[in-house]
Formats: structure tokens, C-alpha cells, sequence
């Protein structure tokens, strides 16, 4: 059965930009090792005659017409911004940590 | 020829012509003001739900006819997992195991034969807001004390399509990217403007000994919006790879930007230091899965595609022009020319030059009126130039023109030049006496006794026959 070690869950940490303190590295890694440990339950199904799904609904081609709807106003765009420079959204510099 | 051979594959993004944006309804405007294109969705609120745009679908399905695609029968939107300002849910929706559209090709005729291009896949996939970096000395997010985002290219619809490693030089690269770019336009699909942003390429360069089997570690130059910078950048890249081999060095797979200004490349600040996006499955949006019916009829509204234009005009007027004329929107004109009678290389040649000085729209012109100027002999050089001129503006009318022919018959002029031959005995004298120059002056009298209507090269050779006959 998959296993996630420490260097993975630091891994994905990363990733994900989270900092974490060490006892959150062995809780989290345990949860992970749950959730793995409940899905893998399916492997025991013999699946071989089950083609591969890509979404729970037995429903394909949901599309919308090509015709514009009304957009926020910008004050409303804006409203949850931590930060902001005239109609921008002033963030962190990005690029890697 | 060197032994060292160039490999070059291409990954080519063209922004879709949508009038709303890939997964919510909000309208594309290029310029708009900051922040003014944005709603719940395109900047990830909490609960908001993505809704595929059927335009940038039925659009994709297209470019994949165009190029002798694959059309899945199931496509699915994936999750790419990355973490950076541009993109607020922290992950692209693009598509990754099932594209739109699987593998095809598109054939770039030469003056040498066909090179074929294969197409691995194409798909769609919405694109990032863009972020303006601010402090710093470069304008890049490295050393940038903060960034300033603008929402309202975020989740506008992009095109992606991926070559195979087929081109085998610089040239053949660009050969590809213009014909490539051209079927785009024509499909009406995008306006694929480098300048301008909508259309870009990252190019993946390598270099092996002529014969090898394989390839080698690869350099991927990022965003490149410029046929001239893509051109100079593979020839850069190249240099450097040829150079290290011949010192003994081995090179790694790394990603590279163009400096245009050094013609040199630097290595490229990755977002994600490694490339592990973790995709999955949307889970927020069903398959697509094209009727047959849609596919046909989109079938139906692809344009006759230009490499096969080109080698049908090629017959007639060589491949050169045949290439020119196509790849500068101006082949339908020449054909309207050449079917409404007018000989092909007049025809070509008045498109090329002529017209084509003008700068005005092919599509504008009045083809059999122009036909029939074309076609009207001994048209002076002025009535045609200023038929040229006209042709594709409001109010153009062949039979201003056509009436407007030179009379170049011998028969016709001969009285004409008697006459004056008779009336200016003292020229006549000085130009048989050895000063040819005075000729001019004669074909002035002569154009004068006919109203302008002779044809003045005519004239000229006449007046010379008669001056040393008559000696």
C-alpha cells in the first residue's frame, strides 16, 4: 500500500506554499496516510471490465452560449484585496520561494 | 553542410476569438482598463463554478480539421497544480491525458518538395492574468518587491498546439509557424498577432550529429512573440549546444529565455522550481465528447487550406509566386483575375506589384471591373496606374478606364508622324546630322497631334524607322 513519508508531505507543503510547524508534518502525514488507505479500499474490486472514469456523472457536453453576461464592477472586484495600487491587485512578488 | 544538425519542436498558443472568456461569461476586451473583465469565477471566489464557453470548443474542433486531427471522442479538462499571483485558484484548468485533439499534421510546401510537421495534440486551456513586477531592477518577478495583478486576461481561451520534433532548421521553423499562423487566421479562429500578444511559442531546441538516432537533451525557449526573435533564438541555441559538445561538455534538459538585445540565452526562473503540477481530472466539469454531427458541420466551414493552395497556383506562375500570393492573403484576387480571363502572369504580377503597392484589401476589390481593365489592350500607363489605385474603393468603374487605350497601330499613327516629320524640317535635319536627343521632342509633337492617344514607345520606334529611312 502507498505510503507518504515525511519527505513527501514537505514536498507538497512546498508546493502548496505552506509553512508547517513539525508536529503539523507527523499529523498531516498520518491524515494522508488515512485518506490513501480509505481510497485504496477500491483496488480490492476487480475492475479490469470498468473503463477508466473521469467524472461521477453519467452526464458529457455541458457547454454555455458565447454571449457576455455583466462583469463585477471594479470596486467589487477589488472589495476582498488585502492590498491594492490604484485598480490593481498589489500582491506578494511572485516567483519561487 | 555542417555535421551538426538542428531539431526543433514547437508548442504555439494562439488566444481564441471568443467574445466571453473560456469558463465564465466575461467579455473579452483587449485594453480594457485594469480589473474591469472580472467576476466570481475568473477570480476563483469561493464556490464559483466554471462553464465551458461552446464557442472555444466548436473553434478547437476546427483547428483540428484544419490540421488532419484526431477529434476525441472524449475529451476531458484537467487540473494543473501550481502556485503563483497570476493564477488565483491555484491551479489552470487546461486539458492533460484527453485532449480535443490528438495527433495530425500540417504539410509546409517548398520550392524543395513537402516537409511534414506532426502535430502531437492540440487543446484548450485558459490563461493567466497578467502581472506587472514592480521594484527590481530587470521588470521580472526575481528582485520584485511586489507584483500588481489585472484580472482580465485570466481565463480568456488559449490554443495550444504541440509539434513533434520535425523541423530541421531556423527557416524550416518559421516556414512552419507562418503557414501555421496563416491556417489560423483563415479559420477565423484568431488573430494569432505576435505584436500584439496573441499568438506566442515556446520552442524546444536541440542538436544532434547528421545520422544519429534519438535525440538530445533539449533547451525550451519560453515565450518567444517574435518570428525574428524565434529564428535568431534557435540559431543562438544551436551555437551554444554545438559549442559545448565540441568542448567534450553533456547537457541538461533547462528552460531558457531569448535576450534579443544580446543574442544570448539566460537560464529561466521556473514558477515552480520543480515542474510537478499534480494533474487530475475537474472535477467541476463533464467530458466533452463531440456529436458527429457538430463535428461535420464544422468540418464543412474549414477553408480550402493554404499549402494546397500553393501548389495549385504553382503550375501557373512558379513557386515563388504562387507562395507569395498565398501567404499575403492575395491569392483569391489572382484567381478572380485569372477566371474572369486575364492571363496568369499578368494577373500575378499586377497583384504582387501593382496592387499590392496600394496596401489596400484584396477582399475590396472589384475583380471583374479590374478584369476587364486588366484585359482592355494598349491601356495607357496612366490609366492603369490610376485604375490600380481605385480598384478597391467605393465607386470604382471599369469603363472610366478601358476607353483610355494608346493607339500603337502603324497604320493609324503614320499620318500623324508625317505630319510632323513635314512641319519640323529643322529637327528633322539636327537629329540625322547626329544629335539623337531632339527625338524626344518629336514624340512630344506626335503625342500632341493625337491628343495624348498614341502609344508612346510605339511613336518612338516608328519615328527612329522613318528618320534613317527617309535619309
Amino acid at each position: 500500500m502507498a505510503n507518504i513519508d515525511r519527505d513527501q508531505v514537505l514536498h507538497v507543503a512546498r508546493l502548496a506554499r505552506l509553512e508547517l510547524r513539525e508536529e503539523e508534518v507527523e499529523r498531516l502525514g498520518a491524515q494522508l496516510n488515512d485518506i490513501l488507505a480509505a481510497v485504496s479500499k477500491v483496488s480490492e474490486l476487480d475492475l479490469s471490465d470498468v473503463p477508466p472514469t473521469s467524472h461521477p456523472l453519467d452526464v458529457v457536453n455541458v457547454w454555455a452560449e458565447d454571449e457576455p453576461r455583466p462583469c463585477l464592477p471594479v470596486e467589487e472586484a477589488l472589495a476582498n484585496a488585502p492590498e491594492r495600487e490604484g485598480n490593481y491587485f498589489k500582491v506578494p512578488p511572485g516567483g519561487p520561494a | 553542410m555542417s555535421e551538426w544538425e538542428i531539431v526543433v519542436g514547437l508548442e504555439v498558443h494562439a488566444h481564441l476569438k471568443t467574445r466571453t472568456k473560456m469558463f465564465c461569461r466575461c467579455e473579452l476586451e483587449y485594453g480594457a482598463a485594469e480589473n474591469t473583465r472580472t467576476c466570481p469565477v475568473c477570480l476563483a471566489h469561493p464556490g464559483a463554478l466554471p462553464v465551458v464557453n461552446g464557442r472555444a470548443i466548436e473553434y478547437t474542433i476546427k483547428l483540428g480539421l484544419a490540421l488532419e486531427c484526431e477529434i476525441a471522442s472524449n475529451a476531458v479538462f484537467a487540473r494543473k497544480n501550481y502556485f503563483y499571483p497570476d493564477l488565483p485558484k491555484g491551479y489552470q484548468i487546461s486539458q492533460y491525458e484527453a485532449p480535443l485533439c490528438g495527433p495530425g499534421r500540417l504539410v509546409v510546401p517548398t520550392a524543395d518538395g513537402d516537409e511534414v510537421v506532426r502535430i502531437v495534440r492540440a487543446h484548450l486551456e485558459e490563461d493567466a492574468a497578467k502581472t506587472l513586477h514592480a521594484g527590481g531592477a530587470t521588470g521580472r518577478s526575481v528582485g520584485a518587491e511586489y507584483s500588481l495583478v489585472d484580472f482580465n486576461r485570466g481565463g480568456t481561451p488559449l490554443l495550444e498546439i504541440v509539434s513533434e520534433p520535425d523541423l530541421r532548421s531556423s527557416e524550416a521553423a518559421l516556414r512552419f509557424l507562418r503557414l501555421l499562423r496563416q491556417t489560423i487566421v483563415e479559420l477565423g479562429i484568431s488573430d494569432a498577432e505576435m505584436e500584439k500578444g496573441t499568438m506566442r511559442a515556446d520552442v524546444n531546441v536541440s542538436v544532434r550529429k547528421r545520422g544519429e538516432e534519438g535525440y538530445r537533451p533539449r533547451w525550451e525557449l519560453k515565450n518567444m512573440n517574435s518570428f525574428t526573435f524565434i529564428g535568431r533564438g534557435i540559431e543562438a541555441a544551436a551555437r551554444e549546444q554545438i559549442a559545448a559538445y565540441e568542448r567534450g561538455e553533456t547537457l541538461q534538459q533547462s528552460t531558457y529565455d531569448y535576450e534579443p538585445d544580446t543574442d544570448r540565452l539566460t537560464v529561466h526562473r521556473s514558477k515552480e522550481e520543480a515542474d510537478d503540477y499534480r494533474y487530475f481530472p475537474e472535477p467541476d466539469l463533464v467530458p466533452i465528447e463531440p456529436p458527429a454531427e457538430l463535428v461535420e458541420r464544422l468540418r464543412a466551414e474549414v477553408p480550402d487550406p493554404p499549402g494546397a493552395r500553393i501548389r495549385r497556383l504553382e503550375p501557373a506562375v512558379g513557386f515563388d509566386v504562387a507562395y507569395a500570393l498565398v501567404t499575403t492573403e492575395r491569392d483569391l484576387l489572382y484567381a478572380g483575375l485569372v477566371a474572369d480571363g486575364v492571363e496568369p502572369r499578368l494577373a500575378a504580377n499586377w497583384v504582387m506589384n501593382d496592387f499590392a503597392a496600394t496596401g489596400d484589401d484584396p477582399g475590396a476589390v472589384d475583380v471583374a471591373g479590374m478584369a476587364a481593365v486588366l484585359k482592355t489592350p494598349g491601356l495607357t500607363r496612366d490609366a492603369l496606374a490610376e485604375a490600380t489605385a481605385a480598384s478597391a474603393q467605393p465607386g470604382f468603374s471599369a469603363a472610366d478606364y478601358t476607353s483610355r487605350t494608346a493607339v500603337s497601330d502603324a497604320s493609324e499613327l503614320g499620318p500623324a508622324i508625317d505630319a510632323v516629320l513635314a512641319a519640323n524640317p529643322q529637327q528633322v535635319e539636327t537629329y540625322r546630322g547626329g544629335k539623337e536627343g531632339v527625338l524626344g521632342f518629336l514624340v512630344g509633337q506626335v503625342m500632341k497631334e493625337t491628343q495624348g492617344k498614341a502609344d508612346a514607345k510605339v511613336v518612338n520606334q516608328l519615328l527612329r524607322e522613318k528618320l534613317t529611312q527617309d535619309a
